[in-house]
């Protein structure tokens, strides 16, 4: 489209320290200074919302949720039946986690989420998305195939195991569960937050083994 | 509507790109894409819902061909320009040349973490009972509306099991296009892989959808 070239131009010329923009990065410069020239934008909101996903929110969260439920079987039973109030106690709400749902693996049922007609992830708990989450691959294959996804991600479940796949059509956000790894008993909920991958929440993978995670 | 969003069931796609260590973000700009929609829909001039319409009446090819913060910024520009915040030459051209609408207000910094704290709760109150209850049988609705929808292809005129009701949340459907809230009943909808994609489909796999009242019907059989 001709108006890229454009954008090209104007932003090269004043974008010193970088000697190409990709035609994305030059539409996403124009579109900034745009919104900040007419006053629509506070560059400074910009920054402390970048600032609050790289450093804040992140699947850390998640998996001090996750430790808290294997570690406090009250703290499970508030969960099963009241995800966002209970996430919400330990200061994890907002913004694409307004409506929690938390899912248990157990031996019988492995939980695997989605979002097939666009990007919805549980960011209070996980922070943002990975690409693949949003990307076709993933978003095609996980309601059809997902035994084949998660082989994928070098899972493999029993035959027998039920596979149940959430495909997120609303506002509601689903966070896995995993199942507790053997031997961990007594383990702080610091040490048991370090076997939960942001995989394991999502249900593209399990919690890691005590083993692997000390090798 | 049928579009390139609605990708369950799609086949060729290939492999999934999982990427060992990935990053946050692939390049600088894709934090002020994330930035600017947020910033952007902060004004309050248009619903998640429509910002998910706009995203997927990108051209098939377009979206397809995309990655996701480039669509989201296509996206944005439209809403932008259909809001009257924006035009096509102020794009183009990437500098100011005429008054915009008045945005109802503008994110300031002091207020990011509050806002992005207290997110966009769509639960609201009506009238009136849920029709479905746990455990009924219900059957969705074929439908091919031209506008939004969040009935997937693959789960329309299939046979499930009510799950879980959530209360009465913004109907998208209606959101999306400037039609108010219209609050409906939504519930989990939970479908057996054979009922969705047919017999050699595995069957101990259980795929759910979360689904409002008006896309489901009783199931008679």
């Amino acid at each position: 489209m001709a108006h890229d070239h454009d954008h090209d131009h104007h932003h090269r010329d004043h974008d010193e320290g970088h000697s190409h923009l990709t035609r994305i990065e030059a539409r996403v410069k124009a579109l900034e200074t745009l919104l900040v020239a007419k006053g629509l934008v506070d560059p400074a909101a910009l920054d402390q919302i970048i600032d609050t996903y790289e450093t804040k929110i992140g699947p850390r969260n998640g998996a001090r949720v996750v430790a808290k439920a294997w570690s406090d079987g009250s703290y499970a039973a508030r969960l099963k039946a009241d995800a966002t109030a209970a996430i919400a106690e330990l200061g994890y709400t907002g913004r694409q986690g307004e409506h929690m749902v938390a899912v248990f693996n157990d031996a019988a049922t492995h939980h695997m989420v989605v979002c097939t007609l666009c990007s919805c992830y549980p960011w209070s708990v996980l922070g943002l998305p990975p690409v693949w989450y949003k990307s076709a691959p993933y978003r095609s294959r996980a309601v059809l195939d997902p035994r084949g996804v998660l082989a994928e991600f070098g899972v493999t479940l029993p035959e027998t195991a039920t596979l149940r796949v959430w495909d997120s059509t609303a506002e509601t956000r689903y966070l896995v569960i995993p199942q507790r790894p053997p031997n961990t008993d007594g383990w702080s909920e610091d040490r048991l937050a370090a076997l939960v991958s942001r995989d394991a929440m999502i249900g593209t993978g399990l919690a890691l083994d005590p083993e692997d995670a000390a090798a | 509507m049928n579009g390139a969003q609605d990708l369950g069931g799609q086949m060729g796609f290939g492999p999934i790109g999982i990427e060992a260590d990935e990053p946050l973000f692939h390049g600088d700009w894709e934090k002020r894409a994330l930035a600017l929609t947020l910033c952007a829909g902060a004004m309050g001039h248009w619903s998640i819902d429509e910002s998910r319409h706009a995203r997927e009446t990108l051209h098939p090819v377009d979206y397809l061909s995309s990655s996701y913060y480039e669509i989201w910024i296509k996206g944005l520009e439209k809403l932008l320009s259909r809001h009257g915040f924006v035009s096509a030459e102020e794009l183009s051209r990437g500098m100011p040349l005429s008054p915009s609408t008045e945005p109802k207000r503008v994110l300031k910094a002091d207020m990011v973490a509050a806002v992005l704290a207290r997110g966009g709760p769509t639960n609201r109150d009506r009238p009136g009972a849920p029709r479905l209850q746990v455990g009924d049988r219900v059957r969705t609705i074929v439908v091919n509306p031209a506008g939004h929808t969040r009935l997937p292809r693959y789960a329309r005129g299939k046979t499930g099991v009510v799950e879980r009701l959530h209360g009465a949340h913004v109907f998208p459907d209606a959101s999306a296009h400037g039609q108010g809230e219209q609050p409906d009943w939504l519930y989990t909808v939970a479908f057996n892989a054979r009922e969705l994609w047919g017999r050699d489909a595995d069957a101990n796999s259980i795929v759910s959808i979360d689904a409002w009242e008006s896309y489901l019907t009783e199931d008679a059989s």
